[in-house]
């Protein structure tokens, strides 16, 4: 059975707690990419870029401070799981050369996703540096990478499946979890 | 996908699914690191039996352009017997551990034989078998004419209602044949215009209106005219008089493009034959899309081997 | 077994049953019998009894293509497959245009004994199409030859053709023509027809076939010969044999069991085991040929047993060797196409693939009804038997049939010839078993 873990009003504190902490780090919204990963990644970066231009007067409009970075291609598991139809990749129209790059994801876990997506940021061009937004971290990392900005730590075990629901795709807001008890 | 053998039996879902994904691969021909590791450590081998170096080339830079290894394997003219040199080529490949396998063949069907031989795992694409099909040469050109009709709101769409006229040898051309099923299965509307002679002998089957006049094709205005290449060797065959009356009767000439509006394609498969199926001034006006058909190509073949070569084997 | 041989309740061709006993290479008695002391006994019960089958038009491949089939394993299989008799083409290599070749192919039929080997002479040296075969020596050697055919090519120059219409009276011959107009037919790959335009494959049209037949029988009615057509393939094929025929016309004509069942969608698979020539033609075709065999228009039912090794037929379409191996699949074949559909009985089996065959290709004691003193060739054939064709029902060198994995009526138990068994059981016998047999029986003197 499900259990719901974060709830839409939960969702909400997350990220605008998170975009208040990318404000902070990055002093103001000046020289900034907020990159999603699809396909919930991309959602989040939109939100969050929404968020971050309410309250920051000098915020440039969402549509020029959120894209998207499909990883597709840089995966490491291409031959062993079933073809997956890539994404569109859609950078704003300052590109990424010199910009501090906020990547987001729904859900950090083993690191596999992020590695493939420093690596395809890298054949996009150069930011000045590059940071990991996500909503929930699991654990379970099999790679030397952390997030920057957490909505929500959720230690789980490994055969419990996070399930990220949006709006935007899923018609409403949860977090939820399964398997723990079986 | 295992294998890109023919168009006849690609559904509209797996068409557009790949054409979306040449998108995407075309996205990255417009940077500046054209290169995608995706499949690092695959083996490619181009297996061609007969001579073409833009398909060739187009497949080369689609598989180097993922990271694969590719091998150039031209096997025209060897000394032994046509049939055993495909099982025994084939079978060199397995040894050598290709992963997937362009087969260009003067024979219709070879392809086939070599996917459902049980002499190779590798997926095959068909790069042209005989006067069968040529899949990746319908697709870039129905990609093209998507992209030039639709712009950046290309992905996920079909081409209902596009009306396309296809003019010239019909009978003995495997673009013709494999644009014929592929933008009948994406909802266009195809006019297949040639002499009597060089249609084949029954095309009831074929979903395509058939009619020998050109004039009659191009007066509603269709939104494509596609030029097919006359072969020198027809012209010793009586399948019609002399390249004068040809060019005369079914060319793209000057006056015939004339009377085209400026929104109408002219797309042609190449190499041309300026002159005698199209005139100098259409193959080079705007209209023409001969050279985004080429780089379109090597989006098309990249989406195509991705769609090959990723995934378990096996997978259907 | 070389003595007496006791089948017992078998059912003849007209539906009775009898019990059938072999003696000195005759059928000795036929109807109830009692006893027949130190006889062989096969029991019959079920089993249909048919005059020895005689296939017109085989291809045993020596000398010159003994990778694909010999004299012995190319009889092996027509004895698997009922035959007592067959009618050996003449393209071999070197090709059977003089009486030294078609002696020395009949030597090789008698030597291995599993059936009759006559014969078939080329009409021109070398099938080359341009100066007639010495057809008189062949036809006055120990051969015997009757039937001249330039098979795998079409005697195409009507004035040679017309010449050797004629040639032939003398001596009681018939020209067997592959109807194929050449530069109708210039890379050919299969029946051209809205299938052939799809797949990419050179168009082989029925009018190639059928323009040459409609020259050859007005050839043969202005000259006053007898003519026969190999392997007719196409509706308007039977349409111009039956004009000629009801026009007096002395024309016979053939059809291959591939042709009674097969059509030209299995070429879709590319599967170079469809590629025959003639080529496998629309399903109205075979409907039309099935009829015309069902009321005579086409006189018999030929094999064109045409082996070929596993490297003519393991590569591409164009690549691959014309040719299908026949002999052990055709009785089945007809029982499906022809007895399961009503459209023959058994007798009329007998008469298509024995009778009629042997009288057109003029084998003596062969074709004969079976009756006390006839000669013992005779066929147990088991139509309740079913099951998939496969590859152990093959008896020749070569497996280029297109029958396995297909599913198929009947199964020949035993074939009787020259008095005695050539196939025991459903399996062929050991060569040398039967090579001594053979000697024996000759010596013996009940047949030459």
């Amino acid at each position: 059975m499900a259990r719901a873990v974060l709830s839409r009003a939960d969702i909400q504190r997350g990220l605008t707690r998170i975009s208040h902490e990318i404000l902070e780090s990055n002093r103001g919204a000046s020289d900034l990419v907020i990159l999603g990963i699809p396909t919930r990644g991309v959602v989040l970066a939109r939100r969050i870029a929404e968020t971050i231009a309410r309250i920051e007067a000098e915020a440039p409009p969402p549509a020029e401070l959120a894209g998207s970075l499909d990883v597709t291609m840089y995966r490491d598991d291409l031959a062993r799981t079933r073809t997956r139809t890539p994404a569109p990749t859609q950078l704003p129209p300052g590109g990424i050369d010199g910009m501090t790059v906020v990547l987001v994801d729904d859900v950090l876990y083993s690191g596999r996703t992020i590695r493939a997506a420093l690596d395809a940021l890298a054949d996009l061009g150069r930011p000045r540096a590059v940071r990991l937004a996500v909503l929930v971290d699991r654990g379970h990392r099999e790679f030397p990478i952390r997030a920057d900005f957490v909505g929500k730590n959720l230690p789980s075990a490994k055969h419990e499946r996070i399930n990220v629901r949006l709006d935007e795709i899923d018609g409403e807001d949860a977090v939820t979890i399964e398997g723990g008890d079986a | 996908m295992r294998h890109l053998l023919a168009t006849r039996d690609l559904s509209r879902d797996e068409a557009i699914e790949l054409l979306d994904i040449a998108e995407d691969m075309a996205a990255v021909q417009e940077r500046e690191v054209k290169k995608l590791p995706t499949l690092r450590g695959k083996t490619v081998v181009n297996l061609f039996f007969e001579d073409s170096t833009r398909t060739r080339i187009s497949f080369e830079a689609a598989a180097k352009r993922l990271s694969a290894d590719v091998i150039n394997f031209s096997a025209k003219g060897s000394s032994v017997s046509k049939g055993e040199s495909l099982k025994d080529t084939a079978q060199t490949l397995q040894a050598m551990g290709a992963d997937g396998v362009v087969v260009r063949h003067p024979s219709s069907g070879a392809p086939l034989v070599l996917a459902t031989s049980g002499w190779i795992d590798a997926g095959v694409v068909n790069a042209g078998d005989g006067t069968h099909e040529h899949p990746t040469q319908a697709l870039l050109d129905a990609f093209t004419m998507r992209r030039r009709l639709h712009g950046a709101a290309s992905r996920g769409r079909d081409l209902d209602g596009v009306r396309i006229v296809i003019v010239g040898d019909i009978l003995h051309s495997r673009v013709a044949r494999s644009n014929v099923w592929l933008l009948d299965t994406l909802g266009a509307d195809v006019t297949l215009v040639a002499p009597p002679t060089l249609l084949p002998v029954d095309p009831s089957g074929w979903p395509a209106r058939i009619g020998y006049d050109l004039d009659a094709a191009l007066a509603p205005a269709p939104d494509v005219v596609m030029m097919l290449r006359v072969q020198a060797e027809r012209m010793h065959a009586a399948f019609f008089p002399n390249s004068r009356e040809y060019s005369r009767t079914w060319g793209l000439d000057d006056a015939r493009f004339d009377r085209l509006p400026p929104t109408t394609m002219v797309m042609h498969p190449g190499p041309m034959n300026r002159g005698l199926e199209i005139a100098a001034r259409a193959a080079d006006s705007p209209q023409s899309t001969v050279r985004e058909q080429v780089a379109n190509g090597v989006s098309v073949r990249m989406a195509a081997l991705y769609l090959l070569l990723s995934g378990e084997r096996g997978d259907a | 077994m070389s003595g007496r041989i006791l089948v017992r309740g078998a059912t003849l061709p007209g539906g009775e049953r009898a019990d059938l006993l072999v003696e000195g290479g005759v059928i000795a008695e036929i109807g109830g019998i009692a006893d027949a002391p130190g006889a062989h006994v096969i029991d019959a019960d079920g089993l249909i009894a048919l005059p020895g089958l005689v296939d017109l038009h085989t291809h045993l491949r020596e000398p010159g293509y003994e990778q694909s089939e010999t004299v012995l394993t190319g009889t092996q299989a027509a004895a698997a497959g009922g035959y007592t008799a067959v009618f050996a083409m003449a393209n071999t290599f070197p090709v059977a245009d003089t009486a030294g070749v078609v002696e020395q192919e009949q030597r090789l039929g008698r030597t291995a004994g599993y059936a009759t080997v006559q014969p078939i002479g080329a009409v021109t040296v070398g099938l080359e199409g341009e100066q007639l075969a010495e057809l008189g020596a062949m036809a006055r050697s120990q051969a015997n030859v009757r039937v001249f055919s330039d098979d795998g090519f079409c005697v195409a120059d009507p004035q040679l053709m017309r010449r050797a219409l004629e040639y032939v009276k003398a001596f009681d011959g018939v020209i067997a023509q592959h109807a194929q107009e050449p530069r109708l037919t210039v890379g050919a790959q299969m029946n051209e027809g809205a299938l052939s335009g799809e797949l990419g494959l050179a168009g082989w049209p029925a009018v190639a076939e059928e323009s040459i037949i409609a020259r050859d029988v007005l050839l043969a009615e202005h000259v006053g010969s007898r003519l026969h057509v190999c392997h007719l393939s196409t509706a308007g094929s039977v349409e111009v044999v039956r004009w000629a025929k009801a026009r007096g016309i002395d024309v016979t004509a053939e059809v291959t069991p591939h042709h009674l069942l097969l059509t030209e969608e299995l070429v879709a698979t590319y599967d170079a085991r469809y590629k025959v020539n003639p080529p496998l033609r629309r399903a109205e075709d075979v409907q039309a040929l099935r009829a015309a065999l069902a009321d005579g228009t086409i006189d018999i039912v030929a094999t064109d047993h045409a082996p070929h090794p596993v490297e003519a037929k393991e590569c591409e379409w164009d690549a691959a060797a014309n040719g299908m191996v026949g002999l052990e699949s055709a009785l089945s074949v007809v029982h499906q196409a022809m007895v399961e559909t009503g459209l023959l009985d058994w007798a009329g089996v007998a008469r298509v693939m024995s009778e009629t065959p042997a009288r057109i290709g003029r084998l003596a004691g062969h074709g004969t009804a079976l009756a006390a003193g006839a000669p013992a060739e005779v066929t147990l054939y088991d139509p309740s038997a079913a099951g998939e064709f496969d590859v152990a029902r093959l008896a020749g060198r070569s497996a280029n049939s297109p029958y396995l994995g297909r599913r198929l009526p009947g199964r020949v138990v035993a074939t009787l010839h020259s008095g005695y068994a050539t196939v025991l059981d459903g399996v062929v016998r050991d060569a040398h078993e039967v090579a001594g047999l053979a000697a024996s029986a000759s010596n013996g003197g009940a047949r030459g």
